[in-house]
């Protein structure tokens, strides 16, 4: 895909955050997708392509009255609108589409209209990790963490220190969920979860939502908001199962999706401004920043403890807050996205100051999917 | 003794020989018999190569313990707090597992020691390879 070609000319997040009771799933995806259309002054009969994951786009496209040409149903988990960010440039590029609406609404702290979650004892999943007693992602994404910090030298404080960072950036943010600054102690104090994960190293659980909308970079100008620029994107998997990971030090589905990204924008790592790499828990930013090329293995952990991605430091790192003090919904990537967006807007509540080049990283599943999208405000 | 409670796994026919071992008392594994590729979970195909030519072996019951979080929350059929674990076997494939006979603490599950498969029976047909402290090897 030739890079700068397309452009997102609309982006918005729910009208509230946090807890949302008089809102189901599906409306919290038409209340982002509303936003998100009026942000750009586009309707409805503008929209001619439609994304989401955690509901259908034909639920979608009914419910907010649109007749699309081009759907996308990709669910890869939480970084499924990387992924969808990705399909709908490559859409418009082919022009299977003009204008494309990526939403994402997610009752994941309220639960109303989001059916629960399990695992089919004739699954994979179900057979082969379920009778061993994990309990969704905070015991189950967290078991190669020891593993990473025997062979690293890595400790407890360490991963600490990446919560304590970005709860630094989350006290910037006048929506963030928890903006109280925490120490080290703090985090480690924290009620045990899942050995060495503490409640602190864990992400919120929150609702809300967030929608996009993607045209081709000649008819952006055309727009009232500040065109944002499609660089280069990346897609991969790996497993679905936590315990057949290839190397628990490192997530092969980062290490082919970011890459991919980084060579179809045509940029080096000391391009990039602003970074968001998807915290769902506090070892991800860690695995994300070694995996993703910014470092060598092994150093990420001290590099963040160091303040490089504090306020303040050489690489602006989850400048929302991220998915552990900012908002985390159940599938964060849209949030990540809606927050690198900002930044290359220029309007962000930790703004980095001319930022040019933002990258957004997410996970799906379980290191299970992975999705790069890399931004940028300058003109082709 | 069975531990009530905790879900069990529902065969297919692509993993039924897999469970059947448990339930007599051996752990089983596929090779390719193309590329000798040890692997799992259980399918009919080699995972490197594709070959519909493989075998079922029976593994050693030898590994090491590979990593794991100690769960601090409650969950049927468990008493907090418990390790779920990830083994690597002898042979190569890691499966996730729980460690028996051994205390749930940080200094007592040491990444690397090794540990030696134990068949837990849950239901008449359903056995779960659990894994313990092997015996060091002394001389």
């Amino acid at each position: 895909m030739p890079h700068n070609t397309v452009a997102v000319v609309g982006a918005a997040e729910t009208t509230k955050m946090g807890v949302i009771t008089d809102l189901s799933q599906i409306g919290l995806h038409a209340d982002a997708a509303l936003n998100a259309m009026a942000d750009c002054g586009l309707k409805p009969s503008d929209i001619d392509g439609i994304a989401c994951a955690n509901e259908t786009p034909v639920q979608l496209a009914h419910y907010l009255g649109i007749t699309p040409t081009w759907i996308d149903g990709t669910a890869v988990g939480g970084c499924s609108f990387m992924i969808h960010v990705r399909h709908a440039a490559a859409a418009i590029e082919a022009g299977l589409a003009k204008t494309i609406l990526i939403t994402h609404g997610e009752s994941g702290k309220s639960r109303i209209g989001n059916p629960p979650r399990s695992v089919h004892p004739q699954s994979l999943n179900g057979q082969f990790e379920q009778p061993f007693g994990p309990m969704g992602p905070p015991s189950m994404f967290t078991i190669p963490v020891l593993r990473y910090m025997k062979t690293y030298g890595v400790t407890e404080e360490q991963i600490a220190q990446v919560a304590v960072v970005q709860r630094e950036w989350a006290s910037k943010n006048p929506r963030a969920t928890f903006r109280n600054l925490i120490t080290t102690d703090d985090v480690l104090n924290s009620r045990m979860i899942a050995w060495p994960f503490r409640l602190l190293m864990c992400c919120l659980v929150t609702d809300g939502g967030g929608a996009l909308i993607l045209t081709s970079a000649d008819r952006a100008k055309d727009f009232p908001t500040k065109p944002v620029y499609i660089l280069g994107t990346g897609e991969s998997a790996e497993t679905p199962m936590i315990s057949q990971m290839e190397d628990f030090t490192s997530s092969r589905a980062f290490r082919v999706a970011g890459p991919t990204a980084f060579k179809e924008a045509g940029i080096t790592h000391k391009d990039v401004d602003h970074l968001m790499i998807y915290d769902a828990f506090a070892h991800l930013p860690i695995y994300g920043l070694e995996d993703l090329g910014f470092l060598p293995k092994g150093e990420a952990a001290a590099f963040i403890a160091g303040r490089n991605t504090a306020p303040g430091g050489s690489l602006p790192l989850n400048t929302n807050g991220g998915g552990l003090s900012y908002m985390h919904s159940g599938m964060y990537g849209m949030y990540a996205l809606q927050e690198s967006v900002r930044q290359m807007r220029g309007i962000a509540p930790a703004q980095i100051p001319g930022a040019k080049i933002s990258v957004c990283h997410g996970v799906g599943g379980m290191f299970a999917a992975s999705g790069t999208v890399i931004f940028s405000n300058q003109a082709p | 003794m069975a531990t009530p409670g905790r879900a069990l796994p529902q065969p297919t026919p692509e993993t039924q020989h897999f469970w059947d071992g448990t339930k007599a008392n051996e752990l089983l594994l596929q090779r390719c018999d193309d590329c000798s590729k040890v692997y799992f979970p259980p399918r009919p195909f080699c995972p490197v190569c594709a070959s519909r030519k493989v075998s079922v072996t029976k593994a050693s019951g030898k590994g090491i313990l590979y990593s794991y979080v100690i769960h601090h929350r409650p969950v049927p059929g468990f008493t907090p707090p418990y390790a779920i674990a990830v083994v690597e076997l002898a042979e190569g494939p890691r499966m996730m597992t729980n460690i028996v006979e051994c205390e749930q603490t940080p200094e007592a599950l040491q990444l690397d020691m090794p540990v030696e498969v134990v068949f837990e029976p849950q239901t008449d047909t359903i056995t779960l390879p659990l894994f313990r402290p092997a015996p060091t090897a002394k001389g």
